[in-house]
């Protein structure tokens, strides 16, 4: 004992230093949790992103490794985000001809759930007391992280929270989603992927492929337009919020 | 794989150096991306290898969200602070822009379906 702990010590110590460990754990973090999703059925209830956060944060609690530690390892992960985004003009070509035939919907639609996003999320935040910085840094949630980061830095929000805000955002609306589309009898596949996307960018989009090839593009298609219109218009209209 | 994954890291930076160079407030990946449909409107679709790559890429986009997602940690006291209205804003917002833009795309899907 005396003898084995100081070397699992050293081992902790250079294995924590390295990026090999931040990696691997997530990528394993990852696969448990899409093993419990399958096992539930693929439920939206049981969303990947949601439990592989929620085992990292318990196992960088638990272990006291710093956010910043780990992160020199998932970056390589995150990294992957630029080309992934890059991708999507894949499925949104190949679905295009569906796109072109619902111009005027996919533009209305467009227009008013950017606004509504950042709208009521700004409302809500105010009426139940957050403070200014929480409410700046919610404006942008709806759009995907990079975008929303950009955002919130020119606003006057934390970079850092909105990411986090934007991530929680896309892991609700791929929950909620397919239940609330139920509820409220839309059928269209390419209706419920735009506003998927529209509301919960990536993990919206991730989630509209799992219910077919059409609702991911319209997904992606919105994703990539909302972050346009709100990079372009929130700094201007956000004025009239405060 | 290679020859794919390049083009699309090459498009990348090409947006980036447009959005850059313009001070554009859109992220490069997303400039890459009109690029790329551009690209692919002009060759009339994808080669079999660029669309692999990306369907291997998007098959597991949620896991590219994972890192950024951990960095709730970072803010535990804030959220700690303000789990209120935090959750109340994320849930309500969350419905009613999924319910709003949907009901509204509905709407003029049968105005479109009607008036023709």
């Amino acid at each position: 004992m005396n003898v084995v702990a100081p070397q699992i010590n050293d081992l902790w110590v250079y294995l924590s230093t390295t990026p090999l460990l931040g990696l691997t754990v997530t990528l394993l973090a990852y696969q448990a949790a899409w093993w419990v999703h399958r096992r539930s059925g693929s439920s939206p209830l049981a969303n990947p992103v949601m439990i592989a956060v929620a085992a990292l944060v318990a196992l960088l609690a638990i272990s006291g490794t710093s956010y910043q530690t780990y992160f020199d390892g998932a970056q390589f992960v995150h990294f992957l985000l630029g080309p992934a985004t890059v991708a999507l003009a894949v499925p949104l070509y190949t679905q295009f001809r569906r796109v072109r035939a619902m111009m005027l919907p996919v533009i209305a639609g467009l227009l008013v759930g950017s606004f509504t996003a950042a709208v009521s999320a700004v409302l809500v935040a105010r009426l139940f007391g957050a403070s200014l910085v929480t409410q700046l840094s919610l404006a942008p949630k709806s759009v995907t992280t990079p975008i929303a980061m950009g955002v919130a830095e020119r606003i006057g929000g934390i970079p850092s929270l909105t990411a986090v805000l934007v991530i929680s955002t896309g892991i609700l609306g791929a929950v909620l989603g397919r239940y609330l589309f139920d509820a409220l009898r839309i059928d269209d596949a390419a209706i419920r992927g735009f506003a998927t996307g529209v509301t919960a960018h990536g993990i919206g989009t991730a989630r509209a492929f799992q219910e077919s090839e059409q609702a991911g593009a319209f997904a992606a298609l919105a994703m990539g337009m909302n972050g346009l219109v709100t990079a372009l218009l929130l700094p201007m209209f956000l004025p009239l919020l405060q | 794989m290679i020859v794919a994954l390049t083009q699309l890291l090459v498009l990348q930076l090409v947006g980036e150096v447009i959005a850059r160079g313009l001070k554009l407030p859109i992220p490069g990946p997303v400039i890459g991306m009109l690029l790329l449909f551009l690209l692919l409107a002009l060759r009339r679709g994808p080669s079999p290898e660029l669309q692999s790559t990306s369907q291997g890429l998007l098959q597991h986009l949620s896991l590219l969200f994972v890192p950024a997602g951990t960095g709730i940690i970072l803010h535990l006291h804030r959220v700690a602070d303000e789990w209120l209205p935090l959750l109340l804003s994320l849930l309500l917002s969350t419905l009613l822009t999924l319910a709003v833009t949907a009901l509204v795309m509905r709407l003029c899907t049968r105005r479109a379906a009607t008036g023709e």
